[in-house]
């Protein structure tokens, strides 16, 4: 043990210079230093400084709105909001469409997300494929996914099809675009390893490439999320007889502006929830790196 | 005397640059036995990094001939450990499944290896660690403990103990020895630094640049552990020194020559 300990006791002068990737010693040695308070005392305290501000606004906005300076058919008071809220959910309705939503984005990220996972690691393991299809992607991906959302309901109809075409369209490229590069930005120096200790193509794959990779693609999954999100509120907007999307739309032909705010708040609520998960999983399966932390 | 583990012949080696063809390696003949500890010194440029890749397969561009156990070296392969300058483990990893890599833990012959080489690089207490949690010599000895799980014929080295501190690299180069003893794997360790050369080797083997080819070969006979310190050690150095020297002078003249 004698010998850990006195190399242990090295001053920091004695780290070596140009460590490879994923050492960031100073890091932890910081974070050692500055433990910050655990457990659930924490947790509340970094609660209430992030929801301090959010509360702020909606009292003042509650306060303003008691004294008749908010017009309520454009700006309706947090209280009425809630009243809609409570009524949409005691009628089933507000969990009705938005299980409907979540499936749609569920199912359209699956799709598009894995073809893109998947181009993205044939662009990036293959340099013929990535000069066949990497051009052609590129090029698509300038257009904006939505400006071709009309295009997609021309051909697929007001179905469910062209819903769930238009949300893989928005999952697919940051998919393919973050496994892509970040395949690419695997360390070399790993490579000459596997060469010197005879990996198979299987075991490169899988023992080298993806875990080197997996930072990437997880950034890469948490943007598909987002673009999935967004790709179903405007489908579900141009045209559709249920979820959330056809909630606001509702709220805005009945004039029913609370519901609309329902319909915003609840996109707020679960886009956050699937970040947070994705942050999750990040933290679960990215732990041996260890980053900045403020 | 034991059949050579290591053979090489007539060693050439050239690089194309876009005006020139640079020599790299020139004539190399060079044999070593099983069990040997080889030091490969020279200063920079002289193609000691070069000449240890060919022996690793990674550069398979090359007049000559390279044997080991007596057949042609046609690629990488575990048989040829190789230790970088920089440990290289895989950050994802903990201290023993970086050791196994790509075998798994679960065979309990694989487990049961992994533990004893845990030992012997003295890093019990250590084997669930990530990389980022060790010191540089600490990562350093997990490299080598990889490279060993896969018996390899002969360990190559390549200015490993470089961008350590002096004294974690002394520290160092007595782990490395007692791994020798204990496994009796033949090394061949490139370094530039005479001390640690001396302190390693059963023979070192002295490189001159341009081309690169071998200046001499110095047989170190005194008895393990060996120190610095002692009148045997810093004549012995004077000796490697003084071949340096001459090397200096040598290149001197040329100069003059042209």
């Amino acid at each position: 043990m004698s010998i850990e300990q006195a190399e242990l006791r090295l001053p920091p002068a004695a780290v070596p210079p140009a460590p490879p990737i994923g050492d960031t010693r100073t890091g932890s040695i910081q974070a050692i230093v500055k433990k910050p308070a655990s457990g659930w005392k924490s947790i509340v305290i970094d609660t209430a400084i992030g929801a301090a501000l959010p509360v702020l606004i909606v009292a003042l906005w509650q306060w303003a709105a008691e004294r008749g300076w908010t017009n309520p058919l454009f700006f309706p008071a947090p209280d009425v909001i809630a009243d809609a809220f409570g009524s949409l959910i005691s009628s089933g309705e507000l969990f009705h469409h938005l299980g409907i939503s979540v499936w749609r984005a569920l199912i359209g990220f699956v799709v598009g997300g894995s073809v893109g996972l998947l181009l993205g690691l044939l662009s990036g393991l293959s340099r013929k494929a990535e000069y066949v299809l990497d051009p052609s992607l590129q090029m698509l991906r300038t257009v904006p996914h939505l400006a071709i959302a009309p295009l997609v309901l021309l051909w697929f109809g007001f179905g469910e099809q062209s819903k769930i075409v238009i949300i893989a369209l928005g999952a697919f490229f940051p998919l393919y675009v973050n496994t892509f590069v970040a395949i690419r930005n695997v360390d070399n120096k790993l490579f000459d390893v596997a060469k010197v200790l005879a990996f198979g193509r299987a075991k490169l794959l899988f023992r080298l490439v993806l875990p080197a990779a997996l930072p990437g693609i997880l950034l890469g999954v948490r943007l598909s999320l987002a673009l999935s999100w967004i790709g179903l509120v405007v489908a579900e907007l141009i045209g559709s007889q249920s979820g959330v999307g056809f909630l606001i739309n509702l709220g805005k032909q009945t004039s029913a502006t609370e519901d609309i705010f329902v319909g915003v708040i609840i996109f707020a609520i679960v886009g956050k929830l699937v970040d947070s998960f994705v942050r999750l999983l990040e933290r679960k399966l990215l732990h041996w790196r260890e980053s900045f932390e403020g | 005397m034991s059949v050579p583990v290591l053979e090489i012949e007539r060693l050439n080696k050239s690089f194309q640059t876009p005006k020139t063809v640079v020599t790299a390696l020139s004539g190399i003949d060079l044999k070593v036995q099983e069990g040997e500890f080889i030091t490969v010194i020279g200063p920079s440029g002289c193609g000691k990094s070069t000449l240890l890749k060919i022996v690793a397969g990674l550069d398979l561009a090359y007049e000559g001939s390279v044997k080991l156990s007596d057949k042609e070296v046609a690629g990488p392969g575990i048989d040829k450990g190789f230790i970088f300058q920089e440990p290289r483990l895989f950050p994802w990893l903990t201290v023993e499944k970086n050791i196994a890599a790509d075998l798994s833990l679960r065979n309990p012959e694989v487990r049961k290896k992994v533990d004893s080489l845990i030992e012997l690089v003295k890093l019990q207490g250590f084997e669930k660690a990530y990389p980022r949690e060790l010191s540089g010599g600490m990562a350093q000895r997990v490299a080598i403990a990889r490279a060993l799980l896969r018996n390899p014929k002969v360990l190559l080295l390549d200015e490993p103990f470089g961008a350590l501190d002096a004294f974690t690299r002394a520290h160092m180069q007595e782990v490395l020895l007692d791994i020798w003893q204990h496994n009796r794997t033949t090394m061949i360790f490139v370094t530039h630094d005479i001390d640690e050369a001396i302190f390693l080797a059963n023979r070192i083997v002295i490189l001159k640049p341009r081309p690169g080819s071998i200046r001499g070969i110095v047989p170190v006979t005194l008895p393990y552990p060996r120190k610095k310190a002692t009148t045997s050690f810093q004549s012995l150095r004077l000796k490697v020194l003084d071949e340096f020297e001459r090397l200096e002078e040598t290149e001197y003249v040329d100069r003059a020559g042209l």
